[in-house]
């Protein structure tokens, strides 16, 4: 089946004085309709060109762009207007008006952006009044109401991304192209963009692809993924598969580099099972490492313990165990147990919220 | 001694003055504007990139600011006379100061827009606007702040301008400063128009600043 992105042979090379550079070569990209597609490499990879073209806001040195079986080459300038109406786009710098405020950044395309038939008539052309009208629906969507006359200096990095996936949704796009729109956001505002963008996708069908360099990004929404390496596509498909088997030396590497960022949080479902429970941290020294503590621990008292989260990290050089352990409800039990654990010479903290 | 006249006298200086540095700063930007906005433009790293545009007016608008102000107010006699009917006078050196002045209020306009973050065009151009909207409703608004310190650079370099058109009988405080400062000796009466000069010079600054950081929206 065809899908909604139709990228074939794609290749980019910028002419610069010294040498031509090949940003990307013979990309193929087949993107269905209502997938969340994320689009990783490292930095310097192509990703974004690659992005770029899929809007025609860099024209491909050769190859095709098909939006719904349309080719955007073929296109008259107003043409492509119109089609970018339906192609939205979020940025890793946010790039909203500086000197506009929230609900004059969302009415922006919606006066001033390319109209499309397509979505009856949204972007562009619309009356202030119903622009208003609609940004004010926009931002309760986005849970940004109270900011409305807020300007984005006023703002969090959090809260400007939410005002600009706001401005992206107002033409009713079918298209969300997500540029490292969470890259320059902290861990917990990563997570709630994400969320967000999973809702729109779910709620209004909205195709959206995602360009990072984070793998927790698209083990986290993506359905599919593409691997860009050094200009080229590596690998491509189902992310649950690409975990499963990553096939190229790229696909390994983004998914060991995946881990160390998957430590910075914790699942959700993770922080919900530490609530109300009395959880401790623990950190293995070299000596401890030998005995198999836990094992123990939980011989001796008879009572199951729950490992949350087990871990080695490096610290100078020598590496140290670390275990989130949460302890049984009784509370002379939970003492017993961390006297039993500090006896053994282990380092013993209770932890409330994961805090790395 | 210091008589009704001269107050009289520098009451109409301040008058010419403010007339010619006014009026030639207007002329200056809509003759400076458009020639801004499309070095902006047809810049390679503009949005409308046109090597050929840009270089026509790269070059005309070097060409003019090289020529030193009292030879072109010369230079123009001829088409001051045309525009104005005559080439003396007050109103006669609006032409040559907004002939000078307008490319410099180009490059400022160039300069300003080029300061733009080009990640806002980006989100412009990817949700469909037209070429002129961006111009429009983008980098004139982004730059605004920028724009407005512009305008008072300009003010304070076309006053200064202005106290050449004594050489075309223009008048104003930089004529009385010259003929009796440097021709007649009369220092105190100099001293008095370079001191409202400055005053001048005070007054623009301070309001072009205030309404450009009144204006400007990037603070919290």
């Amino acid at each position: 089946m065809a899908g909604i992105i139709e990228v074939r042979g794609l290749s980019k090379t910028f002419v610069t004085k010294d040498a031509d550079v090949e940003a990307l070569q013979g990309i193929d990209l087949s993107i269905q309709a209502g997938d969340i597609y994320g689009i990783i490499g490292m930095s310097g990879a192509g990703k974004s060109t690659l992005v770029r073209c899929l809007n025609f806001l860099e024209r491909p040195t050769s190859g095709t762009v098909e939006i719904e079986g349309r080719d955007l080459s073929t296109l008259s300038e107003t043409e492509l207007r119109a089609k970018r109406a339906e192609i939205a786009m979020i940025f890793q710098h946010f790039n909203l008006l500086m000197q506009k405020n929230v609900v004059d950044n969302i009415c922006f395309p919606l006066l001033y952006g390319g109209v499309s038939k397509k979505n009856g008539g949204t972007g562009g052309g619309m009356s202030r009044k119903a622009a208003r009208q609609r940004a004010m629906e926009l931002l309760e969507i986005v849970d940004m109401t109270e900011k409305a006359n807020a300007y984005p200096a006023q703002l969090s990095g959090g809260q400007k991304q939410r005002v600009a996936i706001a401005r992206a949704l107002a033409v009713n796009p079918k298209i969300l192209l997500c540029d490292e729109a969470t890259s320059a956001l902290d861990p917990q505002t990563t997570q709630s963009i994400l969320r967000l963008l999973k809702q729109i996708n779910r709620e209004y069908g909205i195709t959206i692809v995602i360009i990072t360099h984070e793998m927790s990004v698209v083990r986290e929404i993506c359905s599919h993924v593409a691997i860009i390496g050094n200009g080229h596509l590596v690998e491509q498909g189902r992310v649950s598969d690409i975990f499963a088997h990553p096939k190229t030396k790229e696909a390994k590497e983004l998914i060991v580099k995946g881990k160390g960022e998957e430590r910075r949080t914790l699942e959700s479902h993770q922080r919900d099972l530490m609530k109300g429970k009395c959880c401790i941290r623990i950190a293995f020294s070299v000596n401890s490492s030998f005995e198999p503590v836990i094992a123990n621990m939980v011989l001796r008292f008879g009572q199951p313990i729950n490992i949350l989260r087990a871990d080695t990290k490096n610290v100078e050089g020598i590496a140290r165990g670390e275990m989130i352990l949460s302890l049984p409800d009784d509370v002379q039990m939970q003492e017993d147990m961390k006297a039993y654990l500090t006896q053994r010479g282990l380092a013993v903290e209770e932890v409330d919220g994961y805090v790395d | 001694m210091w008589t009704s006249e001269m107050t009289l006298m520098m009451w109409d200086g301040i008058k010419e003055t403010l007339f010619m540095t006014l009026l030639s700063t207007l002329f200056g930007y809509i003759l400076g504007m458009p020639i801004g906005i499309a070095l902006a433009v047809t810049d390679k790293s503009g949005i409308r990139p046109n090597a050929v545009v840009y270089k026509i007016l790269d070059v005309i608008a070097n060409i003019i600011r090289s020529v030193p102000f009292l030879i072109l107010l010369i230079l123009i006699m001829p088409l001051t006379k045309l525009i104005v009917g005559r080439s003396y006078g007050t109103a006669a050196t609006v032409v040559p100061l907004t002939i000078a002045a307008a490319p410099f209020i180009g490059r400022m306009i160039e300069s300003s827009l080029n300061e733009v973050d080009r990640g806002v065009i980006e989100a412009a151009q990817s949700m469909g606007v037209s070429t002129i909207n961006i111009i429009v409703r983008v980098l004139l608004v982004e730059a605004r702040t920028s724009i407005l310190v512009g305008v008072t650079i300009a003010l304070g370099t076309i006053l200064g301008y202005s106290a050449m058109a004594g050489i075309v009988g223009g008048g104003g405080l930089g004529d009385i400063a010259m003929r009796y400062g440097y021709y007649r000796y009369e220092s105190e009466i100099m001293l008095v128009a370079v001191v409202l000069l400055v005053i001048l010079v005070q007054i623009f600054q301070t309001i072009g600043m205030k309404m450009s950081v009144k204006l400007d929206r990037r603070k919290r």
